[in-house]
């Protein structure tokens, strides 16, 4: 046996990211790791690859104990880890890249042209269709990815760690990396691979083990399991609804979208749910109806009117606020203060012969602050300094004193603790009480199904099913990961 | 009480003005008078002017290098259509409008061909300099109408008129900065860009027109440079945009935008200008002048640095 891990443990900040992770690599063989997001995966894989320490358990290299301070560590035992290629440096090429970090030398001098000749020695030993003096940045996604793949072989040559692979890859490109897989299997490497998608096992997979919420819940040949029963333990038990939202006879269509991948309409009183894997086109969704990134096709109707939206401003002329997944970079200004965050989507509401009046805008900002909870010293508080929680409510205050009326929620709750999320869930309720429809992508299924009153399911950039709100985890994820 | 230390830090640059200016009563008996003061006042003004400008372009998170050089081609231009029959009215309208219309190229380059400001106000630099020259034939203008000397070197009731121009546009810059749509959407382009996008914001219209009017200053500075020297200079401003751009810093301007504040930059401009002044009266070698002024830029700035760390926390 390769790698044996027994009862990891991990904790970041007191909260466990492992509790138990058993998992255990044979020379080769590709075992799969699943999961759902944030069930430990990644933790459990970068205590292998040496980029975290493991806080308990034991991990055994070869029937030795060890213990990884650093990736170093790790190559030195063979191991290695294919990151996602945004970790490439895209203005060097394949062979700098490959070498980044480890250039061979003579004397003061790089010796490049060693380097390039073992690069090339491994593209052809793999029969990679890659040349070493390339540059990266005119590669596609998926000789990126196979760049990749080479620096983690010319570190290791027993254990390779695949964390999704296929993420940004098509159909015909992730099959090539399906035959380097085997092919590295065939010569006696140990493989881990992590995947969302589990159609794509078959193709891979020797054995299964599964991880829900920290622990190891199920392992076995993967032979032995079918794809229900794998989604099954992956969400685990029928989680109680805590939140139990109580649904409104919808209204007036308010938007209607007619694209080629999704056909969704949102009435008046409705929350309308957006379930999906990671890269399955649910934030390119939102941004192509926000005119972040603007449909070529296809057709948009507010309230029964097409609208062309080639542009944030067209959109939020039109009625529609985008809360993004990632408030610190594209929802606030954190240096500024809270006043100023409220107003800053509709300024004009607050100017007085075109100069912004002081006291109205005060009463705007604290009539908000206080419908909205806000917690904040005073609205001259720094957008920066308030907990996320907060942060996403003036968020959401600012689109609320714009009148927006269809409101498209990215992940609401991401960063969000336990509490605030319960407070967020009731504001979004009062939003759809007061006439709003909301759209809400969110990758934790059990909230979905206590606010939406219906969910739509993307997958690879579609949208594939929509189910009503008496549908369980197990079906959503089904569409998520198989399609249909 | 942590608050308080913070506002007294903040007002730090107000404070060094102020000590700066005692001091150099009590070392000169030549600085606290009306003449040398006077003088300060009317040396000072061109950066000055031109740094309220630049203010909101550094607010706005962009920088312009080309301002030494937009004052240098207003300026000529400003000065040939005065003495080829615009009359000094005339003229000085010239002078602004050429400022204006290297602001609006300079803004419409940076958000058109998306290259940083950096970048396109260091081409527009090179290009209006080249063309003040070849207009100009590297030849000063001059022959400029008398009346044309009151506007840097005139007095009402013995106050400079300068002093009055650079208080209007100080006045104008200070309401456009802090309580304008134009100056909240400045800072909070300045802030974080993507959030202003994502707010809906014009983000393409709103920085040309932070760059308009810093060229436009830059136009209105050019007309009292030559006033004060009663010729069209081709060669006028060399480096003023490193002096504009030192006067914002050491007001507590920030190079990665969101920060900076009209009347911050009016104390860093009158800083520079008392130092200058000041190591003159005392005998000062001005080849040290420059060091001092060096250092103290560098001063400023880490100890405004030092402030937000400790507040940041």
């Amino acid at each position: 046996m390769l790698l044996d891990l027994q009862g990891i443990e991990k904790y970041f900040t007191g909260v466990a990211a492992l509790r138990r992770g058993d998992f255990q690599v044979e020379a080769g063989e590709v075992h799969s790791l699943v999961g759902e997001n944030g069930a430990g995966k990644s933790t459990l894989v970068k205590i292998v690859a040496g980029m975290l320490e493991r806080d308990g358990g034991v991990m055994l290299w070869r029937g030795s104990e060890v213990n990884f301070q650093r990736p170093a560590d790790a190559h030195a035992n063979g191991i290695s880890m294919v990151h996602q290629e945004s970790l490439l440096a895209p203005r060097l090429t394949v062979a700098e890249n490959i070498f980044l970090g480890r250039e061979l030398e003579t004397g003061p001098l790089l010796d490049q042209r060693r380097m390039e000749r073992e690069c090339a020695a491994l593209i052809e030993e793999h029969n990679f269709p890659l040349r070493a003096g390339w540059r990266v940045e005119a590669l596609s996604p998926a000789q990126k990815q196979l760049v990749e793949i080479c620096r983690a072989l010319h570190s290791a040559s027993s254990l390779l760690i695949f964390d999704e692979p296929t993420s940004s890859l098509s159909e015909a490109e992730s099959a090539e990396v399906f035959r380097i897989v085997r092919s590295l299997r065939g010569r006696g490497m140990g493989i881990i691979y992590i995947t969302h998608r589990l159609d794509e096992l078959r193709h891979v997979a020797d054995r299964i083990t599964i991880l829900r919420d920290g622990e190891t819940v199920h392992y076995s040949p993967f032979s032995e399991v079918t794809t229900e029963q794998i989604v099954h333990h992956m969400v685990g038990r029928e989680v109680s609804t805590i939140y139990e939202r109580e649904p409104l006879p919808p209204g007036e269509e308010l938007l209607r979208v007619d694209l080629e991948e999704a056909r969704l309409t949102l009435h008046a009183g409705e929350i309308v749910g957006v379930a999906g894997l990671m890269g399955a086109g649910r934030t390119e969704l939102c941004q192509t109806i926000f005119g972040i990134t603007p449909a070529t096709e296809g057709a948009i109707y507010v309230r029964g009117r097409q609208v062309e939206i080639r542009s944030p401003q067209d959109a939020v002329n039109a009625g529609i606020a985008l809360i993004t997944e990632d408030r610190q970079k594209t929802g606030l200004a954190l240096p500024l203060p809270l006043r100023v965050n409220i107003t800053l989507a509709n300024v004009d509401a607050v100017c007085r012969a075109g100069l912004v009046n002081g006291s109205r805008e005060e009463k705007v900002a604290e009539d908000s602050q206080q419908r909205l909870q806000i917690r904040a010293a005073s609205i001259e508080q720094l957008a920066g300094r308030l907990s996320g929680g907060n942060q996403q409510k003036i968020v959401i205050a600012k689109w609320l004193f714009r009148d927006a009326r269809v409101l498209l929620f990215d992940e609401p709750t991401r960063g969000i603790d336990v509490g605030a999320k319960a407070e967020v869930f009731a504001l979004m309720d009062e939003l759809a009480r007061s006439g709003k429809a909301l759209l809400m992508v969110s990758s934790e299924l059990p909230e979905l199904l206590q606010v939406a009153d219906r969910i739509l399911v993307m997958r690879d950039g579609r949208l594939v099913a929509e189910l009503p709100r008496q549908t369980t985890q197990q079906e959503i994820m089904h569409y998520a990961a198989v399609g249909k | 009480m942590k608050l308080r230390s913070g506002m007294l830090q903040k007002l730090l640059p107000f404070f060094s003005l102020i000590a700066l200016f005692v001091f150099l009563s009590l070392a000169s008996p030549y600085f606290f008078t009306a003449i040398n003061l006077s003088s300060v006042v009317r040396q000072t003004a061109v950066i000055n002017i031109m740094a309220l400008g630049m203010t909101m372009v550094i607010v706005s998170g962009g920088i312009d290098l080309s301002v030494g050089a937009i004052l240098a081609f207003s300026g000529t231009l400003g000065t040939m259509a005065m003495v080829n029959g615009g009359g000094v009215a005339g003229g000085i309208v010239v002078g602004i409008l050429c400022g204006l219309g290297w602001g609006l190229a300079n803004g419409a380059l940076i958000t058109s061909l998306k290259i940083p400001p950096f970048i396109v106000t260091l081409g527009t630099l090179g290009i209006a300099r080249g063309v003040t020259l070849i207009i100009s034939n590297g030849l000063p203008v001059v022959g400029l109408p008398r009346e044309f000397a009151l506007l840097g070197e005139g007095s009402i009731a013995g106050v400079p008129f300068v002093l009055l121009v650079l208080l209007a546009c100080a006045a104008v810059a200070y309401v456009t900065l802090h309580s304008s749509k134009l100056g909240r959407y400045t800072y909070a382009l300045g802030s974080n860009k993507e959030a202003a996008i994502y707010a809906g914001i014009p983000v393409a219209k709103y920085t040309v027109a932070v760059y308009a009017i810093c060229g436009m200053l830059s136009g209105v500075a050019s007309m009292i440079e030559a006033s004060r020297l009663m010729t069209g200079q081709p060669t006028a401003g060399q480096a003023y945009e490193l002096q504009v751009i030192a006067a914002v810093v050491i007001g507590g301007g920030s190079l990665s935008g969101g920060e900076g504040s009209v009347v911050g930059t009016l104390i860093g401009a009158f800083i520079m200008g008392l130092l200058a002044n000041g190591s003159d009266l005392l005998g000062i070698n001005p080849y040290l002048q420059q060091a001092i002024i060096g250092a103290v830029i560098i001063l400023a700035v880490a100890l405004d640095e030092a402030r937000k760390r400790r507040f940041s926390a």
